[in-house]
C-alpha cells in the first residue's frame, strides 16, 4: 500500500477510461496543456506521470513512500523521495507550469501551506480530492453517528492516512482564503463518471464523490 | 601483522603504474593536463578499460568513474589480485549497465596507481617514481583528464556517466564542468562536498601511512621500503566507515576467530579483527601508499559550491543532463542528507532529477554489492534515458 495513495479507488478503478487509465487521472490530465512542465506531488506509483508523459508533458514527481519512488524511477520517471509538507519549500518560484495534488491534499499536515506553495511553484495548480460533503457521507454521520467509511474511504478514523478531509464547499473557501482563482472544476459521480451538467455548487457538493479543480494565482 | 612482510622489487611494484594490463593513451608536452594546483602536467598517461561496442552514431558511451580504491578493472578479473572486477554485479552483458547495449569506458583516475599518471608512475626527468613530487590533484583534474581521454576516443558526449562515492563526486563534476557532454548522470552514495567528518577520517588514514617508518617521507621506492603497515592500518580504519554497525554485527557479532575462548593477548581473537587485518593486507598488495594520500586529498578538496560562490545550484544552472541520485539508508559516510542536498540543488536549478533512497544495512559499500533495488533503479533510469536519447531498444 502506497502511503500517499490515500484511499482505495475501488469505484474509480472499475471506471477506467480510454487507454485503461483511472477516470480521475484522465480528468486531471485533460487539464494539462501539451508540452507543459508538471510537478505531481504525491505521485504514488507514477500512473498519472506516465499518462502525462504519453501526452508529451515534461513530468516530475515527489513521493513519500520509498516503494513508490523506486517503482517510478525504475519506470524511467523523474521522481524524488520527499514530503509535500516539508519539501515544497525547496522549489523555486514559477518552476513549473502545473503543480498537481492528485488525492494528496487531505493527507497533508498543513493543507493551506501546501496549497500556497503549490501556487507559488506552479503557474497553475490541479487538486483532486474525495468530497466529504457527498450525501452518503453525510448520511453516515447523521444517522449512523460514526465517522463515515465507504468503499472509497475504507479506513477507520484511528488509522486513516487522510487527516484533513474537506467538502467541495470547504475547498472553495480555502481557495478564496489563499487567493486562488478557480479556472475549472469537475465533479465525479460514484461510478467515476463526469458530472457534466451545469449545476449549482450545492448540488456538486451533495452528489459529487470526487472533485478536481484547476486553479491559478489571483493576479 | 607479520604476514604482510613479503617484498616485491621496485620493477614489480611500478609495473602496473607504468606499463599496465590495460590500453593506455599518452599525451605529450604539447597537450598538458592543466591542474587546479596551477601546474601544466605532461606527459600524461591514462589507462582505461572498455567493454561493449561504440555504435556508429557514437551515442551509446557510458563513462564509469571509480571510487577511491577502485580502478579501471570494472568487469574483468583484476590483473594483480585475480579477483573479479569491482562492479561486475552492475556492468556486463544483460546487467543494468548492459555492455551489449552500451559502450562502457572506465579510466583509472589521475593520481591512481593502475596505469594512469600518479605518484607511483615513473617521472621521466628522474627515472624514479614521482612520489611526493607528483602535483596535488583534485576531482576536477580527474574529470579534465577523462575529458581528454574521450576527445582522444572521438566521443563528443557520453550517454551516461555513473559512479559511487568518489566516483559520484566525479559524476557531479562532469555535469558541472561539461553539461553538454553528459546526457544522463548517476551519482551514487555521493556528496557535493567532503564533510569535516569525512576529511577527519581521511587525515587519520594519511597519518597512519606517514607514521610508518617505511614511508620515508614518500621516497620509499628509492629507499627500497614499502609502508605496508601504515597503509594497511589506513585501510582498516577506512573500511569500518564503508560498513554499518548493523552489517558488522550481522557478519561477525562478538564471535571468536578459530578459538573458543579469549587468549588474553592482542592476537586477533575476534572475527572482526581478523577480517579487518585481512582487508588491510590484501589492500597493500594492489595499492600504492602515496596514491592513497593523493586521492584522499582530492576528495577532501572537493566542494562544488566553492566553485560557484557557495551556491551548488549554480553548478547545474541550465544543465540539460537528467540525473538519478541514489543513497543508502545505512550509509553514514555519505548519508542520505548529502544526496538530498544534491537533489535540492538540482531542483533549484530546474534539472530533471530522480532520487531514490535504498533500504539496506550494508552501509556506504552497498553500491558495490548485490542490491536488487539498486539494479532495478539503475536499469529503469537508463532505460528511460535511452528512450529519450533515441538509442535503439534492446
Amino acid at each position: 500500500m502506497l502511503s500517499r495513495l490515500k484511499y482505495d479507488l475501488t469505484m474509480a478503478e472499475a471506471a477506467r477510461g480510454p487507454g485503461g487509465s483511472r477516470v480521475d487521472l484522465l480528468v486531471v490530465a485533460d487539464m494539462v496543456q501539451r508540452g507543459a512542465r508538471v510537478l505531481d506531488v504525491g505521485c504514488g506509483d507514477g500512473e498519472l506521470l506516465r499518462l502525462l508523459e504519453s501526452r508529451g508533458v515534461d513530468g516530475r514527481g515527489i513521493e513519500l513512500s520509498r516503494e513508490g519512488v523506486n517503482e517510478c524511477v525504475a519506470k524511467g520517471l523523474a521522481v524524488v523521495q520527499g514530503d509535500a509538507d516539508t519539501d515544497l519549500e525547496d522549489y523555486p518560484d514559477d518552476a513549473f507550469d502545473y503543480v498537481i495534488l492528485s488525492q494528496t491534499l487531505q493527507a497533508t499536515r498543513r493543507p493551506r501551506a501546501v496549497l500556497e506553495h503549490m501556487l507559488r511553484i506552479g503557474r497553475h495548480g490541479i487538486v483532486s480530492f474525495p468530497n466529504f460533503g457527498h450525501w452518503r457521507i453525510r448520511l453516515q454521520i447523521f444517522f449512523g453517528g460514526h465517522m463515515p467509511r465507504t468503499e472509497n474511504l475504507p479506513y477507520a478514523w484511528y488509522e486513516t492516512p487522510n487527516i484533513h478531509f474537506c467538502s467541495i464547499k470547504d475547498f472553495r473557501e480555502l481557495c478564496r482564503a489563499v487567493g486562488a482563482k478557480m479556472e475549472q472544476a469537475v465533479a465525479l459521480n460514484p461510478w467515476g463518471g463526469r458530472m457534466r451538467l451545469k449545476m449549482p455548487w450545492w448540488f456538486w457538493n451533495l452528489f459529487g464523490e470526487q472533485a478536481v479543480f484547476l486553479l491559478s494565482r489571483q493576479n | 601483522m607479520a604476514d604482510i612482510g613479503a617484498t616485491l622489487d621496485l620493477a614489480d611494484r611500478t609495473r602496473e603504474a607504468d606499463d599496465p594490463h590495460s590500453p593506455v593513451v599518452r599525451f605529450g608536452v604539447h597537450k598538458p593536463l592543466r591542474l587546479d594546483a596551477g601546474v601544466d602536467f605532461a606527459p600524461l598517461q591514462i589507462a582505461y578499460q572498455t567493454y561493449g561496442t561504440l555504435n556508429a552514431a557514437r551515442s551509446n558511451a557510458v563513462l564509469i568513474c571509480h571510487a577511491l580504491t577502485g580502478d579501471q578493472h570494472l568487469v574483468n578479473d583484476h590483473p594483480v589480485t585475480g579477483k573479479p572486477g569491482w562492479w561486475e554485479t552492475m556492468v556486463g552483458p544483460g546487467k543494468p549497465i548492459d555492455t551489449e547495449r552500451y559502450f562502457v569506458i572506465c579510466p583509472n583516475v589521475v593520481g591512481g596507481c593502475m596505469g594512469t599518471s600518479g605518484p607511483a608512475s615513473t617521472n621521466a626527468a628522474t627515472g624514479m617514481p614521482w612520489g611526493l613530487d607528483f602535483p596535488v590533484i583534485t576531482v576536477r583534474d580527474m574529470v579534465r583528464a577523462q575529458a581528454m581521454l574521450l576527445d582522444h576516443l572521438g566521443i563528443e558526449s557520453v550517454f551516461a556517466v555513473a559512479g559511487g562515492s568518489m566516483g559520484g563526486m566525479q559524476v557531479l563534476q562532469w555535469a558541472a564542468s561539461y553539461p553538454q557532454r553528459v546526457f544522463a548522470a548517476l551519482p551514487i552514495a555521493a556528496s557535493t562536498r567532503h564533510s569535516a567528518q569525512n576529511i577527519a577520517f581521511h587525515e587519520v588514514g594519511r597519518q597512519a601511512v606517514m607514521a610508518d617508518p617505511d614511508w620515508r617521507a614518500g621516497r620509499y621506492f628509492a629507499e627500497g621500503t614499502n609502508p605496508r603497515r601504515g597503509l594497511a592500518v589506513a585501510r582498516m580504519g577506512a573500511h569500518i566507515t564503508y560498513l554499518s554497525d548493523a552489517a558488522l554485527h550481522r557478519k561477525f557479532g562478538r564471535r571468536f576467530q578459530n578459538r573458543d575462548n579469549p587468549t588474553f593477548s592482542f592476537d586477533a581473537d575476534f572475527q572482526v579483527e581478523s577480517y579487518l587485518r585481512h582487508q588491510g593486507i590484501t589492500f597493500v598488495e594492489r595499492f600504492d601508499a602515496n596514491s592513497y594520500l593523493y586521492l584522499t586529498r582530492a576528495m577532501d578538496y572537493f566542494d562544488l559550491a566553492g566553485d560557484y560562490d557557495g551556491v551548488v545550484a549554480e553548478a547545474f544552472r541550465g544543465a540539460p543532463t537528467r540525473f538519478c541520485v541514489i543513497s543508502f539508508t545505512s550509509d553514514w559516510l555519505f548519508p542520505t542528507s548529502e544526496s538530498r542536498a544534491i537533489v535540492h540543488a538540482l531542483n533549484a536549478a530546474g534539472a530533471r532529477v530522480s532520487f531514490a533512497e535504498i533500504t539496506t544495512d550494508k552501509g556506504h559499500d552497498a553500491f558495490l554489492l548485490e542490491e536488487p533495488e539498486l539494479f532495478a533503479i539503475v536499469r529503469g533510469f537508463l532505460e528511460g534515458a535511452a528512450k529519450a536519447r533515441g538509442l535503439p531498444a534492446r
